[in-house]
């Protein structure tokens, strides 16, 4: 945790220099594609997200931490076949060599692989150590996956609801509908009722599901979680920055797999109080669906579909 | 049939005559080796053509072409097909044609058995593909499972009665595998040429030795995991349901024992085939060859120890999870061992770059790539988000397709002279390693790319952010797709074209071992007594010092 802003900068170099990279190596593409219509969605997107939390921009930095020694080692090892492939080929009149064996490079290349897995091994812990805790947490928000929408509610004001996919999106997602994705803001990725939350509060997510296995998964807040009947997993975000983020279903749940997507607002704190606030007055917002905990639990609770 | 590609020899070994006597009643090994390729060639093309509506579906964004209960159809056949009727009955067959003709046996030790695994292969495949085929071209039933290869509960029990076809189908190939994991084991422990000692068989028969012994290890817990959802299926347990006290997790558990040594089944016959393949064109001796089977072994051991690293979202305690992770990353020590040794065979030797060497050649690099992905998915928190992605697609095609696919495709270039007698089209092949190898890295290479910008995989449909590169990877999964095609002819022609050069006895200049001292064609039988073993003239397998 203490050397957090050391990584953090670490990371950044290399996120530069991917970006570099990119920019180089797309250059092309980018041009082709900087027509007014293509502006407004990131295409050609080449790596993960630093997200918007600690914990994902710690995934992100032990993502490009291993990414790099991937690289490094690749580079080595093909570059030694490669000058092989050049050098040692028979028509330019090589001769064979009999030896078969170097017990010295042998050693090396197994205690030296073995140095850089502990080398990679050891940050990976610590990240996994520090998202494994969700002690402390200020609020707790229970995730149910159904076949295909996610059912949220807040265990301690009792608010709940479901969030399924928007209607503008459902309509030309339909086989043959004639319409064109490129049309619908977010599409497949926008919901009637997102998930809302505070910022700059350790939120604990319990997780489990109706039917059958789904995963909760907004790749910014950088983790996902099965979602599983009968199990009850459970994780944690602490998001400092208010904004909308966007996720989709990753376990493959049936037909409509592709189609429940999850976003999550994150709101200031006395936004979301002021909102949460409003959910829980019974006549607020009947018609959106939202019910009090003590009003019709069973009903919300159904499995829409034979579990 | 294409079967009777061997059938014209023009030696005189008494093969017995007719489809049923020939084919049917088939105990030589040869005859089964033939059949074993030419099932596996024409479930690839099989499993090729889902890949194709998949990609084809996945080429723009929007539904086009089926509906999303369809295409979780094609998904969960196209592994189902590929895994089981292509890969496992190639190396299968591999093993059947070269195992006897490189350890100096007259034929497997078991052959009536070898005849009946080979023949429960299209049974079996018959009624794993039956509810697909019924809904396809007759619209009766529901189609075929959908809930993934990996048959995860709920979900799989929520096929109808096609579930039943799939376990009853898996119990087939499971038993055919059984049986020729036992066959090869005889085999190469007991019908082994005098002098033809362990640490001198060539590596890939050592692969198999080590592949058979996992393969009988974990297809039984295979057939007990599909049995206990056979039965909560369709008998009321509750094996894998949280409501009667089960859990579903618990079958991932189970399946996933099965799934990793499963993985490798597939894996370590091509690292001996690219051992052979190496030395031979190098022209110099494997390096290391006791390291390269001790890493063989070392994989293979540890395969039983790592299942749940394709569970490490499942929520498991974070002790369960740094387990997993450290044990998995172990495995890329001993496969390091492997890529460097096969680097340093190249090291100083005197190469030539005939196709089988080419697409050995690919399978090192873009087998590595793969390899360089799955050490990335075995960082836990890193795979919070990889996992489930096209990340995840990215990585086992790049270890399955690139890895045994190419493995396969290289052994069947070396040693189809030694089948047919005839040498192959070589330019042919060569256009065919150039096509393959530049479509597959554009079919597969930007998955990499999708999954990291958050598109999970098993979706029909996606966000316009995802369209580009899903249209880059559909253009090269066609190109790929066709390019096979050239595969099948220039394998036809082979076997058929009397025009072409005829082979020489060993074939290949630099190739060493007992395999390349019978005849091309292979005569029907060989070794009929065993060859006296010439210690340096054996394979790679040179341990004198």
């Amino acid at each position: 945790m203490q050397d957090f802003p050391r990584r953090r900068r670490m990371g950044e170099t290399m996120k530069r220099i991917g970006t570099m990279m990119t920019r180089l190596a797309f250059a092309a593409s980018a041009l082709a594609f900087s027509l007014p219509g293509f502006a407004a969605v990131d295409r050609w997107k080449l790596n993960m997200t630093p997200g918007v939390t600690e914990v994902s921009q710690q995934v992100y930095d032990i993502h490009m931490i291993i990414l790099w020694i991937c690289i490094v080692i690749g580079v080595l090892v093909f570059g030694a076949m490669g000058y092989a492939i050049f050098k040692f080929r028979k028509s330019k009149g090589a001769v064979a060599e009999k030896w078969s064996h170097n017990d010295k490079a042998e050693v090396v290349l197994t205690v030296v692989p073995v140095l850089i897995l502990i080398a990679m091994a050891w940050p990976a812990t610590k990240v996994l150590v520090n998202m494994a805790d969700t002690r402390d947490a200020e609020m707790t928000i229970e995730i149910t996956g159904y076949q295909w929408k996610w059912g949220y509610r807040y265990v301690d004001s009792g608010v709940r609801f479901i969030s399924s996919l928007e209607r503008n999106s459902d309509d030309t997602r339909q086989l043959g509908s004639g319409m064109d994705p490129n049309g619908v803001k977010n599409y497949l990725l926008d919901v009637d009722r997102p998930l809302v939350i505070p910022a700059d509060t350790k939120v604990r997510f319990v997780i489990t599901a109706g039917d059958v296995i789904h995963a909760w998964w907004v790749p910014k807040l950088g983790w996902k979680q099965d979602a599983i009947p009968g199990i009850i997993n459970d994780q944690w975000t602490l998001v400092k920055e208010p904004g909308i983020y966007r996720g989709q279903c990753a376990e493959l749940c049936g037909k409509d797999h592709g189609f429940m997507p999850i976003v999550v607002e994150v709101k200031p704190k006395a936004e979301f109080a002021q909102w949460l606030a409003a959910q829980q007055a019974p006549a607020a917002a009947p018609a959106e669906g939202a019910t009090p905990d003590t009003a019709e639990p069973a009903a919300a609770d159904a499995a829409p579909t034979q579990g | 049939m294409a079967h009777d590609a061997t059938a014209h020899h023009d030696d005189h070994d008494h093969k017995p005559h007719g489809f049923v006597n020939r084919w049917l009643y088939a105990t030589n090994h040869k005859d089964i080796g033939t059949m074993y390729l030419v099932f596996s060639l024409v479930m690839f093309f099989l499993g090729g053509l889902m890949a194709m509506v998949i990609r084809a579906e996945l080429m723009y964004p929007g539904l086009q072409l089926v509906e999303p209960e369809f295409f979780n159809q094609m998904t969960t056949m196209h592994a189902l097909v590929m895994i089981f009727g292509a890969v496992m009955p190639a190396f299968v067959g591999l093993a059947n044609w070269m195992v006897p003709l490189m350890v100096g046996a007259p034929d497997m030790a078991l052959p009536r058995m070898n005849n009946w695994s080979f023949w429960i292969m299209p049974f079996a495949f018959t009624v794993l593909l039956l509810p697909l085929a019924l809904k396809v071209f007759f619209g009766i039933g529901g189609g075929g499972p959908a809930g993934g290869w990996t048959l995860y509960p709920p979900l799989s029990l929520q096929g109808g009665d096609n579930v039943a076809f799939t376990i009853f189908a898996v119990h087939m190939m499971g038993i055919s595998s059984i049986m020729g994991a036992i066959n090869i084991i005889a085999t190469i422990l007991n019908m082994r040429a005098p002098g033809m000692d362990l640490l001198k068989m060539p590596v890939f028969v050592w692969s198999w030795l080590i592949t058979a012994f996992l393969l009988i290890a974990v297809m039984p817990v295979l057939a007990g995991a599909v049995t206990m959802l056979l039965t909560d299926k369709f008998f009321g347990t509750t094996f894998f349901s949280a409501t009667g006290g089960g859990d579903p997790v618990m079958f991932q558990h189970i399946f996933w024992f099965f799934g990793h040594p499963e993985v490798y089944i597939m894996i370590l016959p091509a690292f001996g085939v690219v051992s052979e393949i190496i030395p031979t064109f190098a022209r110099k001796p494997l390096f290391g060859y006791q390291a390269m089977v001790y890493a063989i072994a070392s994989i293979a051991f540890l395969s039983f120890i790592v299942w749940a690293h394709h569970m490490f979202t499942v929520g498991m305690p974070l002790g369960g999870e740094l387990f997993f992770m450290y044990a998995t990353m172990l495995i890329a020590v001993p496969t390091g061992i492997k890529v460097f040794n096969w680097v340093f065979t190249m090291w100083k030797g005197s190469m030539t770059f005939e196709t089988p060497m080419l697409f050995a050649l690919g399978f090192v690099i873009l087998f590595t790539i793969g390899g360089f992905s799955g050490l990335m998915l075995a960082i836990v928190p890193a795979d919070f988000q990889y996992h489930d992605t096209y990340f995840v697609v990215a990585h086992f095609h790049y270890v399955l397709v690139t890895g045994a696919v190419f493995s396969i495709m290289a052994a069947t270039y070396y040693w189809l002279p030694k089948w047919t007698g005839r040498m192959y089209n070589e330019s042919l092949g060569n256009w065919h390693f150039w096509l393959s190898t530049i479509f597959v890295n554009l079919l597969f290479f930007p998955q990499h790319f999708l999954g990291l910008a958050g598109m999970p995989r098993r979706i029909p449909d996606y966000n316009v952010a995802f369209a580009d590169w899903n249209f880059v990877s559909s253009i090269g999964g066609f190109g790929f797709g066709l390019s096979q095609l050239l595969f099948a002819y220039i394998v036809w022609d082979c076997a058929r074209n009397k025009s072409l050069a005829k082979a020489t006895d060993q074939v290949w200049e630099g190739a060493r071992g007992l395999e390349w001292t019978v005849s091309s064609p292979a005569p029907y039988h060989s070794f009929v007594t065993p060859p006296v073993i010439d210690d340096s003239k054996l394979a790679h397998g040179d341990v004198s010092h």
